[in-house]
């Protein structure tokens, strides 16, 4: 119906603006790190090899984790027990997991010294051996099928109880459920799902090496770091992570062109009641699902926590002086990330030339390597400013950045089917701008910008702490400080700072995807 | 909820408050240079490997012991580890705000003379208790060790790479592209074997549990029972002695001699203060700052202290052979040597 | 008077022309087969759409640069009628000030309105908590607020019963005749038409016929209308 031709408006403007910025922090300082290369950069064979097995762990994590993270989305969407919110809590915390500790977990399980060994060696079973291209897989979908599982899940909450009533009234089974209102939510949920963590897989780095056996997991981001450190040719290091955007840019659009956006219809949201699958076949099945990927994201979680209670008392005072500096640039980063989102979810979800774009061009900012964006920013501001001085500032902004993708991820199908179902009334009603982001969009949007800014927050608390040269050992934040006790053999101290900050990161996880969902629909 | 609250960013360009954002950023830039403006005692900058300035680093303690003698401020800046730190100076060129450089490695040090920007350190090197001969005119060592595996002690140790190749001992090793003791083993079986390395490579590859992306991931491997041995230092048993009075860790000696690394640090050519620069680094040889060395960085001092090394150094293996490439084959060598290390292991 | 002078709407396997004039204050019934472009009428009307030529005008005035917003027209949607996360009393209220914030003074207008649409007391509520009758009264009673001489009804009350839909339409015409507005309704149902009274516009064959007597086209359709009308 909206045929009318939209202006770009404030709204549009300021999702232009928010893209550019996101862009200039993904392929400028790639470009600038590039500009400041001798010579001409060359990949040579064994960089094409680094690129094709980046590419394929991650298209294979992110298959899996999709795959898997289906039925566990529709079992817990069609389920209610006890713990079932707090298991959904759960689900984010892997995710936001710094890398080494999320490893250090993981090994603590599926080790060769690990609890399942120990359980296959009582019964006579040789241990397992986790190391190879499958532990890789098996560290990326522990990392990533939570992340996948709340975003479908939020899909499947999405789909208005209507069409459920009415599916029941038809009588449908599963079967039909699935072809008539799973598949059509899916074919919209999936893509975005499983290019988000795909992007996410190409930059990982130390879990695809520690995991992958050896050099043979040599992904994109090693041999950045050959680049950089080793032969300190800046000319590769950029072009390497520009190959990786410029693959990772074409999968986006792809995956966008595979995703159809359904038609939205207006339901009244009522809480989701679901009258099939009620067999018991199908409860147990669903019962089964549930525990098993409980138990395969928990157990790590509390080996984490195993780990780190002892080492609570032996933590330095200081510890709490860096656990309130990542606080701070948890909530600046969150705040930054939906500053940047939200005018990019409306920009993206109206239709307008170059909406995709806009959309793609949130999603890149994760797939750009994270050494290169820390060397780029440094380039940038080394002539005006003292970096240590940014240290914290940048690193608020380049997680904001990072976030990024998953903030869109939750931010636009809503941003969308508010557009599709209000659109009209507000635009008759002739209400616009701040007007309409205040009394229409905000409201409408706030579990999914909950949701964004406790992820955001997360992330920022957790994984992303670190920025390369843009370190201040004496005012640093969380995962700097735990990187630093390990690396004075305090692994038992590190053990416990990996407990505060999985507690905090948590923490800030539950109160503002809580807060978004407050008395949010009715 | 406080995100409901917040504008839109082209809310935020119409605001009144629209120069907030700058204004902020340029305090924030400012900052540091109204503090060096408001000082009036000299300001010595040391770029240093980020551990070095950690709570359990050396730092704290040379800091206080320095200024005092110089009357000037002592700042140290953190810069990843060793190569990032070239790496970081690299960038940074002619106009950088260092004036000392703490913490290069002779890995580093064949390309950290070539970009020209370091000085001679002009200073009277006393008598170094390494166990090679040093002579540099620009590069002052301050601290060594021995890279080593590290083991529990009632594991039965191969007693040099070829048993470790025959045995089934299992080991966690770091990747010489993102970390110093990976390079430093590189080295050290070129060092012992030079051209026969890629037949030592493929000999270890089943011994190899996995490599890791830094010391912490292995070390961390290693304490969680993942594998047998671990490389690390001679020295790091005597940490577990010391702060944990844990004498069940142990290094295994090789009869073919371990690889030495010597760590450096030297001053920048550009420096706006030499006389300073040079201060530091006859300082850097004196007690106070060598008898912090080895119960902080759990590494050799240069120059052993009158009073000796900690007791808890006292039960480390000492090696009967070191070895040392020069800076130059260092460098030479480099890229072959990780070519055969890629090529074994990645079979 | 809302006029359609040569408006022309194309679209891919689908095309709509109309030459037609309305008098202000008039009860006008829309009705075709589906598909023939009664909606897409209305939403030309309203500006969701600008039609490919011709010209909309209300009393003289090309309505062309004018969004949707700023139209002297008021619609109602087949659904998304109300913002569920507003009051009944908000979402009224939004016929008069987008803010929300209101004077005394306009609190008691839009309490009044309410109390007009047979809701008193109910203002308070969310629209989940409402029925698909007090729902349709809300919108009626924004509309009443936002006084514009044109209201559009785009299948209003398909999904209610016959008799709370003759209520319904009821109150629609008092609503307009308050604020003196012209009302143009799409309906698949002909009772509908014969309720409002007034003069129907029938769509079909890619055409939007000229008005004529409600009563005398249905006593009397012509063969198109026929063929929709018996099947």
């Amino acid at each position: 119906m909206a045929d009318r031709p939209q202006p770009l408006g404030a709204a549009g403007a300021a999702g232009l603006i928010a893209a550019a910025v996101v862009l200039a922090l993904t392929l400028g300082t790639a470009l600038l790190t590039l500009s400041r290369a001798q010579g001409v950069a060359r990949l040579g064979a064994a960089d094409w090899a680094a690129i094709r097995f980046t590419l394929g762990q991650a298209a294979i994590s992110a298959g899996l984790s999709v795959a898997l993270a289906i039925p566990v989305a529709r079992a817990l969407a069609r389920r209610r027990f006890a713990g079932r919110a707090a298991l959904v809590t759960l689900l984010g915390a892997p995710f936001i997991l710094p890398v080494i500790v999320a490893v250090l977990g993981l090994l603590t399980v599926f080790g060769r010294n690990g609890w399942a060994s120990a359980a296959l060696d009582l019964a006579g079973l040789p241990p397992l051996d986790i190391y190879g291209g499958h532990g890789v897989i098996l560290a990326h979908v522990f990392l990533n099928l939570p992340l996948a599982t709340r975003l479908i899940l939020q899909g499947w909450l999405a789909v208005p109880s209507e069409r459920f009533r009415l599916a029941a009234d038809l009588g449908f089974g599963p079967p039909q459920i699935r072809r008539h209102i799973e598949w059509p939510m899916l074919r919209e949920v999936c893509p975005g799902t499983l290019i988000v963590i795909f992007l996410v897989c190409t930059t990982s780095f130390a879990v695809a090496l520690t995991l992958g056996g050896g050099p043979r997991a040599t992904t994109v981001e090693l041999a950045i770091y050959q680049a950089f450190r080793f032969e300190f040719d800046l000319g590769k290091a950029a072009l390497l992570a520009l190959v990786q955007l410029a693959l990772s840019g074409v999968a986006a659009l792809l995956a966008l062109g595979l995703a159809v956006p359904q038609a939205a219809a207006g339901g009244l949201d009522r809480a989701v009641e679901r009258w099939d699958a009620q067999g018991p076949w199908h409860r147990g099945g669903d019962a089964a699902l549930i525990a098993l990927a409980a138990a395969f994201l928990v157990l790590p979680l509390l080996a984490i926590f195993l780990d780190g209670v002892p080492g609570l008392a032996r933590m330095p005072a200081s510890i709490w002086g860096a656990a309130l500096r990542s606080l701070a640039v948890a909530l600046a980063s969150g705040a930054l990330t939906l500053a940047l989102a939200l005018p990019m979810a409306l920009a993206a979800a109206r239709p307008r030339p170059g909406a995709r774009m806009v959309e793609a061009a949130g999603y890149l900012s994760v797939a750009v390597s994270p050494l290169v964006i820390g060397v780029g920013l440094f380039l940038l501001v080394r002539p005006i400013a003292n970096p240590t001085a940014l240290a914290l500032p940048v690193t608020a902004l380049v997680n904001a950045a990072m976030s990024l993708p998953f903030a869109l991820r939750a931010l636009i199908p809503a941003a969308r089917a508010t557009e599709a179902i209000y659109g009209p009334l507000a635009d008759q009603l002739g209400l616009q701008g701040r007007a309409r982001l205040r009394r229409l969009i905000l409201p409408r949007l706030r579990r999914p910008m909950g949701f964004a800014m406790a992820l955001a927050a997360a992330l920022s608390m957790g994984d992303l702490g670190v920025i390369a040269l843009f370190t201040d050992p004496s005012a640093g934040t969380l995962p700097f400080a735990l990187y630093g006790l390990m690396g004075a053999y305090r692994m038992d101290a590190a053990a416990g700072a990996a407990l505060i900050l999985l507690a905090s990161s948590l923490a800030l996880f539950w109160l503002f995807d809580r807060g978004g969902r407050l008395d949010a629909d009715t | 909820m406080p995100f409901c609250a917040c504008p839109l960013l082209s809310d935020l360009w119409e605001s009144p408050m629209r120069r907030t954002p700058l204004a902020i950023f340029a305090a924030l830039t400012a900052l540091p240079a109204l503090h060096a403006a408001a000082q009036e005692t000299p300001v010595l900058t040391v770029y240093t490997y980020d551990s070095f300035d950690t709570e359990w680093g050396p730092g704290p303690r040379i800091e206080p012991a320095f200024e005092e003698r110089c009357g000037c401020d002592l700042q140290f800046v953190g810069a990843g580890d060793g190569a990032a730190l070239l790496a970081r100076l690299r960038l940074e060129g002619g106009n950088t705000d260092a004036d000392v450089v703490l913490g290069l490695d002779t890995a580093l040090t064949a390309a950290a003379r070539d970009t020209g920007l370091f000085a001679p350190h002009g200073i009277e090197v006393p008598p170094l208790d390494l166990p090679v001969d040093w002579q540099d005119d620009t590069f002052v060592p301050f601290d060594w060790g021995y890279f080593a595996f590290v083991h529990a002690r009632d594991f039965d140790p191969p007693a040099n790479f070829r048993d470790l190749a025959d045995s089934e001992a299992q080991v966690v090793i770091q990747d010489p592209r993102s970390s110093t003791p990976g390079l430093g083993l590189l080295m050290w079986v070129k060092a012992a074997y030079g051209d026969a390395a890629p037949e030592i490579w493929e000999g270890l590859a089943d011994n190899i549990v996995t490599v890791t992306k830094g010391w912490s991931e292995a070390y961390g491997l290693f304490l969680d029972g993942e594998a047998d041995m671990v490389l690390s230092y001679t020295t790091s048993p005597a940490y577990h002695v010391a702060a944990e009075a844990d004498d069940t860790k142990t290094a295994a000696p090789f009869d073919e001699g371990h690889y030495l690394q010597v760590e450096v640090a030297a001053r920048l050519a550009g420096s706006d203060q030499p006389e300073l620069a040079r201060d530091f680094l006859d300082f850097m040889l004196t007690a106070p700052f060598q008898t912090a060395i080895p119960e902080t960085n759990w590494m050799y001092p240069a120059v052993t202290p009158e009073a000796g090394l900690p007791a808890a150094y006292d039960g480390l293996i000492r090696p009967g052979t070191a070895l040392l490439l020069s800076p130059d084959e260092a460098r030479a060598i480099r890229d072959t040597a990780l070519d055969e290390w890629l090529t074994a292991l990645s079979r | 008077m809302l006029t359609l002078e040569g408006v022309e709407i194309r679209r891919p396997g689908f095309a709509l022309a109309a030459d037609l004039a309305i008098e202000n204050g008039a009860r006008v019934s829309v009705l075709g087969p589906s598909g023939a472009g009664k909606s897409t009428l209305l939403s030309a009307i309203a500006g969701f759409l600008l039609p490919d030529a011709g010209r909309v005008a209300f009393d003289g005035r090309d309505l062309a640069p004018l969004p949707p917003g700023r139209r002297p027209v008021s619609m109602i949607f087949q659904d998304g009628n109300l913002f569920p996360h507003l009051t009944a009393f908000e979402n009224a209220a939004l016929g008069l000030r987008l803010s929300g914030r209101l004077t005394r003074e306009e609190r008691d207008r839009v309490a009044r309105s309410l109390d007009r649409v047979g809701l008193e007391g109910l203002g308070d509520r969310k629209p989940g908590a409402l029925s698909g009758g007090q729902q349709g009264r809300v919108a009626l009673a924004r509309i009443l607020l936002r006084a514009q001489p044109v209201m559009l009804l785009d299948e209003p009350f398909a999904a209610l019963g016959p008799a709370l839909k003759r209520r319904m339409l009821a109150l629609v015409d008092e609503v307009a005749t308050e604020i003196g507005a012209t009302v143009l309704m799409v309906s698949h149902d002909p009772q509908d038409a014969r309720r409002l009274g007034g003069q129907t516009v029938f769509v079909a064959g890619g055409r939007a016929h000229a008005p004529a007597p409600t009563a005398h086209l249905l006593d009397q359709p012509p063969p198109a209308l026929r063929t929709y009308l018996e099947g």
